[in-house]
């Protein structure tokens, strides 16, 4: 079964990486986005497992974007991704999902 | 009362790529253990042992403090900020991700293996705006000394990064012992051998071993051997 994963963050460039990231594994189904518009419209439509929040999220809109996402899925795990990149990102869903 | 985790060398992760040998002290890339996650701030600890010309293609990074100290050889680093820079042995480089930057990291040298530490602290302070910099160690004030390499403050005479961590680098005589004060309450210290053999506060220590020590004020350092050489990294047990 696959674990869909939702990646908010402000850096187009890394937003492209973590999509390729994601994706790469079969277990997971990576849906990568810039503005809490597209993920808020997503969720709408997806069940997400999981959301990362990446680079670029002010406290305040860090604090909306999780009310609005439990919101519309309630349960719904959000935490949050460091490094950018591959390094961090395996450990961070093995633990946010164990 | 003081509390310790030993890691021992031969629990470090394993990742043999062909030009890349790496051993990590905690959880990163494929590697991992839910038990060798982070020590107070500190996420990173990578060995990397790379072939000569090879290396990291341009890649991001955000959000995280990234160290790098090269044991042996020469690194080529190209970012997104304009830095185009070479770092020996002997110098330390860091790097303020924050909102996000790009990288590339190669040995500079066509025939020689690199060794690099690269180490990465979770900031004090998230989105803060990318910085660079590197500067040249002074090695001859390591001798039988801590020498404080990093720290939070931009006026030290040393690197300094968005966290509440200093580190410090010591090259010491078979025999010689000392003490290390942290520098900030609710710090531990995180102490890896780099060479040689120590006892710190009572425990052997060999290459490559490390022990995380917390709810202490010092630790007790003395050299088994002649070569010993230690990095101490003294970091906030809290994450931010």
């Amino acid at each position: 079964m696959q674990t869909t994963i939702l990646y908010i963050g402000r850096d187009t460039e890394i937003t492209i990486v973590m999509n390729r990231l994601l994706n790469a594994r079969p277990e997971w189904k990576g849906i990568c986005v810039c503005t809490d518009e597209e993920a808020l419209a997503i969720c709408s439509v997806e069940e997400i497992d999981l959301v990362l929040l990446g680079n670029g999220i002010t406290p305040d809109e860090e604090e909306k974007i999780k009310s609005n996402l439990l919101n519309i899925r309630p349960g719904v795990k959000i935490i949050p991704h460091y490094g950018g990149g591959s390094g961090l990102l395996y450990g961070e869903i093995m633990t946010a999902l164990s | 009362m003081s509390q310790f985790i030993l890691y021992k060398e031969n629990t470090r992760g394993h990742a043999n790529h062909g030009w890349l040998d790496a051993h990590h002290s905690f959880s990163f890339g494929n590697y991992y253990n839910p038990e060798r996650m982070h020590f107070g701030v500190l996420r990173v600890l990578n060995d990397d042992l790379i072939d000569g010309g090879m290396g990291f293609g341009a890649h991001p990074h955000d959000n995280m403090e990234i160290i790098t100290i090269p044991l042996a050889g020469t690194i080529a680093h190209k970012d997104s900020m304009g830095n185009t820079a070479e770092i020996k042995a002997g110098e330390i480089q860091v790097m303020s991700a924050g909102t996000g930057v790009s990288h590339s990291e190669f040995n500079a040298l066509p025939d020689v293996q690199l060794n690099l530490l690269q180490i990465w602290l979770f900031p004090n302070k998230k989105n803060v705006t990318p910085r660079y910099d590197q500067k040249a160690l002074d090695v001859a004030a390591r001798h039988n000394n801590f020498k404080q390499i990093l720290s939070p403050n931009s006026e030290d005479d040393n690197v300094w990064i968005h966290q509440d961590a200093w580190f410090s680098l010591g090259k010491f005589d078979e025999g010689f012992e000392t003490e290390y004060k942290i520098k900030k309450e609710g710090n531990g210290v995180y102490a890896f051998v780099i060479s040689g053999e120590v006892t710190i506060n009572g425990q052997v220590l060999s290459k490559r071993d490390a022990i995380g020590i917390w709810d202490t004020e010092s630790i007790n350092f003395i050299a088994n051997s002649a070569d010993a050489e230690v990095l101490l990294m003294d970091v906030p047990m809290e994450l931010n």
